[in-house]
Parts: C-alpha cells; sequence; structure tokens
C-alpha cells in the first residue's frame, strides 16, 4: 500500500469516526429531550430493569464470588511473604471497591444485557417495527431506547455492589475458610481501609459513567444496525468491542482526573 | 417523468388525496425513482404496479416520511411531507395508517396490546372503549379469540389481517398497503383482496396499495399506477387493459397469464386433479 492511499484510509477512518461520534452525538441529545418529556413509560422501563438487571444477578454473582475467591487465594500468598496477611480483607476490598467491581461489572454487562439490547433494537429495525412505531405517530427513540438506556445507567451501580459484596465474601471464603485468617481481622481490616467518601462514592460515580457508556453504545448500535440479519450481527459485535475498550479507557482517565 | 395517464382527463388533481410531483429517489447512489409524478385518488383504491426493484414500497415509505426523496415533492392533502420537520411528521402520521409486508406487528406485545397500542398513546380512551374499538377491528379482518396471542403465534395470513387491524385503529384518512397478498396463498389473497375492498366501502378512506399480484390488483383498484421501465403509466383497470401501449400490454399479459396459471394450477391442487399427472410423471398407475 502506497503512503498516499495510506494517508486517504486515515482520512477516510477518521471522517467516519468523527460522523459516527457526530450522530451518537444527536442519538443522546435525542434521549435526554425525549427523556424531559411525558409520557415516562415507567412499566416499560420496569420491564427494562428486570431484563437488564435482574436476568445479569446470576452471571454478577459467579463472577464475582469466583474474582473475589482468586484474589483473596493471590493476595494471601503474597501479603503472607510480608507477614501482612491480616490485612487481606483491605486489600480485597479496595482493589474491588475501587477498580474490579465496576470495571468487571461493566464488561460483564456488556456483554450479556448490552449486546442483547443492540440485538433486540436491531432486529425491531429489520423486521420494519421501527418504522411501523414511526407510522402510527410514535417516536421509538422515545418509546423504545429510552427505557432501555436509562435502565443501564440505574442498574449499573447495583450490579456493581453485587458483585462487589459476592467477591469480599469470596475472598473472605478463601481467606478465613481455606488459609486460616481471622474473620474479624479481615472484616476490621477492610472495615478500617474502606473510606465512604472517598472510595465507595467513587465507585458509585464510576459504575454510572459505565451505565451511560454501555447504555448509550449498545442503544445506538442498534439504532444504526443495518436492517439484515448480518448487520445486526455486526453492531452487535462492535457493542461488546466497543463498549468494553471504551469502559477501560475512561476507568482509566476518570481514576487518573478524579483519583477515584 | 410524469406517468402518462392513459385519458388524459384523468389527471386532473382536484381529487388528489396524494401527490407525489417530479420525484428522484436513490439508494447509495442507485437511481429507484426517476422523475416520477404521479397521484392518488381521495377515497379510492389506488393500487401501484410493478417489477421487483421498481420502486414500490419506496413510494408508500415516501408517502409516510419514513424516508426523503432526493428531488421533487410528495403531498400528502396540500402538505408537502419532504418540508416538514419529525415533530410535523408525526401529527401527518396520525392521519395514516400502514400494513407492512410482513406485519411490522410488536412482537413482545400480544395482538390485542399490539392493537390497543396506538390507543393508548394518542388518546384518553376508557380501558372498555378501547376494549371495543380493538374487537371491532379484528372482527373487520376475520379475526376473533385472538387477543392475547404473539404475532409469532399467529400464521402469515393473521399477520396480515392483525397488520390491517392495526392500520386501521386510529381511522386513518389515508391507508398504505405494502405487499398484502405477497407469501399468502390464493384463499388468503382473495380473503385479503376482499377485506381491503369492503374496508375501503366502509370507512371511505384514501388506500394505496402497493402489490405485483394482478389479478387481485385488476378486480380491486379504481386507480393503477404502473411503474415499466419507460416510466409509469395511470389510469383505471379498465383503461389500462384497454390501452396500446405495448410496455402495458406485455407487463399485464405476461403477468396476468403467469398469475392465472398459478391460481389454476394452485385451485388443480387443492382439488386433488394434479395426482393424476403426478403419478404419470413417477410412472405409476392410479390406485
Amino acid at each position: 500500500m502506497g503512503v498516499t492511499s495510506m494517508i486517504r484510509a486515515l482520512g477516510h477512518g477518521t471522517g467516519d469516526m468523527v460522523e459516527s461520534l457526530g450522530r451518537l452525538a444527536v442519538f443522546t441529545g435525542h434521549i435526554l429531550r425525549v427523556t424531559l418529556r411525558p409520557p415516562l413509560r415507567l412499566r416499560e422501563f420496569v420491564d427494562e430493569l428486570f431484563k437488564v438487571g435482574v436476568l445479569s444477578i446470576l452471571i454478577i454473582c459467579i463472577s464475582g464470588l469466583a474474582v473475589g475467591m482468586v484474589l483473596g487465594l493471590q493476595g494471601y500468598n503474597t501479603l503472607v511473604r510480608f507477614g501482612a496477611e491480616g490485612s487481606l480483607g483491605a486489600v480485597v476490598g479496595l482493589s474491588l471497591i475501587r477498580e474490579l467491581g465496576p470495571v468487571l461489572t461493566a464488561l460483564l454487562t456488556t456483554g450479556r444485557a448490552g449486546s442483547a439490547v443492540t440485538a433486540e433494537i436491531g432486529t425491531m429495525k429489520a423486521t420494519e417495527q421501527l418504522d411501523g412505531l414511526r407510522m402510527m405517530a410514535v417516536d421509538p427513540i422515545d418509546y423504545v431506547v429510552r427505557p432501555k438506556a436509562w435502565a443501564m445507567i440505574c442498574v449499573m451501580p447495583l450490579l456493581s455492589a453485587l458483585f462487589i459484596v459476592t467477591a469480599i465474601f469470596g475472598g473472605y471464603l478463601v481467606g478465613v475458610g481455606l488459609m486460616g485468617i481471622d474473620g474479624g481481622t479481615y472484616m476490621s481490616s477492610l472495615e478500617n481501609a474502606v473510606d465512604f467518601g472517598n472510595d465507595v462514592a467513587g465507585s458509585i460515580l464510576k459504575a454510572v459513567i459505565f451505565g451511560v457508556l454501555v447504555g448509550l453504545i449498545a442503544t445506538y448500535q442498534g439504532f444504526a444496525a443495518a436492517p439484515t440479519s448480518a448487520g445486526v450481527s455486526a453492531a452487535t459485535t462492535s457493542t461488546v468491542v466497543i463498549a468494553s475498550v471504551s469502559v477501560l479507557i475512561f476507568d482509566y482517565f476518570i481514576t487518573a482526573l478524579w483519583g477515584v | 417523468m410524469t406517468a402518462a395517464p392513459v385519458n388524459p382527463e384523468a389527471s386532473q388533481h382536484s381529487h388528489d388525496h396524494v401527490r407525489l410531483e417530479h420525484v428522484e429517489m436513490a439508494y447509495n447512489g442507485r437511481p429507484v425513482l426517476r422523475d416520477l409524478t404521479c397521484r392518488f385518488p381521495r377515497g379510492r383504491i389506488s393500487v401501484v404496479l410493478g417489477g421487483s426493484g421498481s420502486g414500490k414500497s419506496t413510494i408508500l415509505k415516501l408517502i409516510g416520511g419514513l424516508i426523503h426523496a432526493r428531488d421533487g415533492a410528495v403531498y400528502v392533502g396540500e402538505r408537502d411531507i419532504g418540508r416538514l420537520s419529525e415533530r410535523a411528521l408525526y401529527e401527518v402520521r396520525r392521519e395514516l395508517g400502514m400494513m407492512f409486508q410482513n406485519g411490522a406487528l410488536l412482537d413482545s406485545l400480544s395482538v390485542f396490546d399490539n392493537l390497543a397500542f396506538p390507543l393508548r398513546e394518542h388518546t384518553r380512551l376508557s380501558r372498555d372503549e378501547i376494549e371495543r374499538q380493538v374487537h371491532e377491528r379484528l372482527q373487520a379482518v376475520g379475526l376473533e379469540d385472538v387477543d392475547d396471542l404473539l404475532p409469532r403465534e399467529l400464521s402469515g395470513g393473521m399477520v396480515k389481517r392483525v397488520a390491517l387491524a392495526r392500520a386501521l385503529i386510529q381511522s386513518p384518512r389515508v391507508l398504505l398497503v405494502d405487499e398484502p397478498f405477497s407469501g399468502l396463498d390464493p384463499l388468503s389473497t382473495k380473503l385479503i383482496e376482499a377485506l381491503l375492498v369492503r374496508i375501503n366501502r366502509k370507512y371511505g378512506m384514501t388506500m394505496i396499495v402497493v402489490s405485483h399480484h394482478i389479478p387481485s390488483t385488476l378486480r380491486m383498484a379504481d386507480h393503477v399506477v404502473l411503474l415499466l421501465p419507460g416510466g409509469p403509466v395511470q389510469g383505471s383497470p379498465e383503461q389500462l387493459l384497454a390501452s396500446a401501449d405495448p410496455r402495458v400490454r406485455r407487463f399485464l399479459t405476461e403477468d396476468t397469464d403467469a398469475s392465472e396459471d398459478v391460481l389454476a394450477h394452485a385451485e388443480e391442487f387443492e382439488a386433488g386433479e394434479h395426482r393424476p399427472l403426478l403419478e404419470q410423471r413417477r410412472g405409476r398407475k392410479r390406485p
């Protein structure tokens, strides 16, 4: 490939990316505009809370437990070298609350619920259901997208909290049950290390931001999908890839800028 | 290009409900409609005929404002759809009903909820009144006891009828119908055809039907717009059948013959008259 072709490809790629960001901004503006407009669509919102949140509980609990147990094991093996195994609760708790809880929850939710949201909206587009709504004088962004996006935003901190709690319990099982650390020591080191205003509030903030990211990306990808089975499939894949990478990049910037 | 009226007097626009004027439309640079001008009379059944890819469904989407023409104007009444904002379009769409080719029913809602949906969205009708109207429309399309069924539990013909009932639920002034006969057996085709005619007579709405099923078209249409490669032709079915235009004659004759042939075979099949032929082909004797 010649230099000219490379520059041209780079230009096209940049142009497409800027165009996509512009469309995403318009899409976000549209969601915000319809959010302030009645009806509130509480029933659809609760349905989405169930689909995005309740149906993700099992995978969040299992993953949280597994991550907590691994953290407990690795943490113990590392800390015991310095004779600091009594700090296992603090290590497990802080790493989960400040970092792993929100990030892993966002990644898991993207894979389970984000892809489902994209596939559902994309399929509605491919089967002309979105056009059907328009012809019934109903804005599909209001009826279909808004409840899903807001459900994702509301559910993410709750799932993150659930993940953290089960993971701390997993760490407790390994540290106290298997390795013989005193249970009181584990819990008190955790309690002393974690600051609510800094660590817990920061964790919730991260989870909310990740919820916004995943909710917007998943709904936008579905809405912009080509109306074919291949198009829906590609959009679903894009959701997982783009949302996962965005979560990791935003995680760095949130941590660097706000220290949470 | 302007549609050539078979009868020039028929080009008077005073009673036209929907008009397309010099419409240009392309998908990804591929032209679909070129300088199309045609009209759809108020209160009548107009059928848009044409081969695959001739832009029939595109015309319905243009009228509904789902897509916008590259050039030209689409009028519903006196309003140019292409110049309206999305919010203003929603107001116009309250006067339109559309039956999509594959139904486009909301697959997470039951049949009842699909029909009740527009009423719940746009009216303050009581629950009893909504129920009454939904059942009235379902009866109008010949369906009963389907309230709780989901769209995936319906046959192709039932989906079309539910979609038709939903399109009628807000008593639209213009009903857009996309390929109502596609994928249907001959009996269901005739049923839908009869339904469309009955609904038009009962509610008096302007009906624009896109189809490639010529026998049904010739039976039900008051006005036909025929999209042909050399430009569209429009007029009454009788005028089209009497047309000396070789393009019209070729399109109607070939397709009519083909359709009648298919229908005849289908009727033979239903009557069991195909059996001797099949057995003859298999080299067996009839029991």
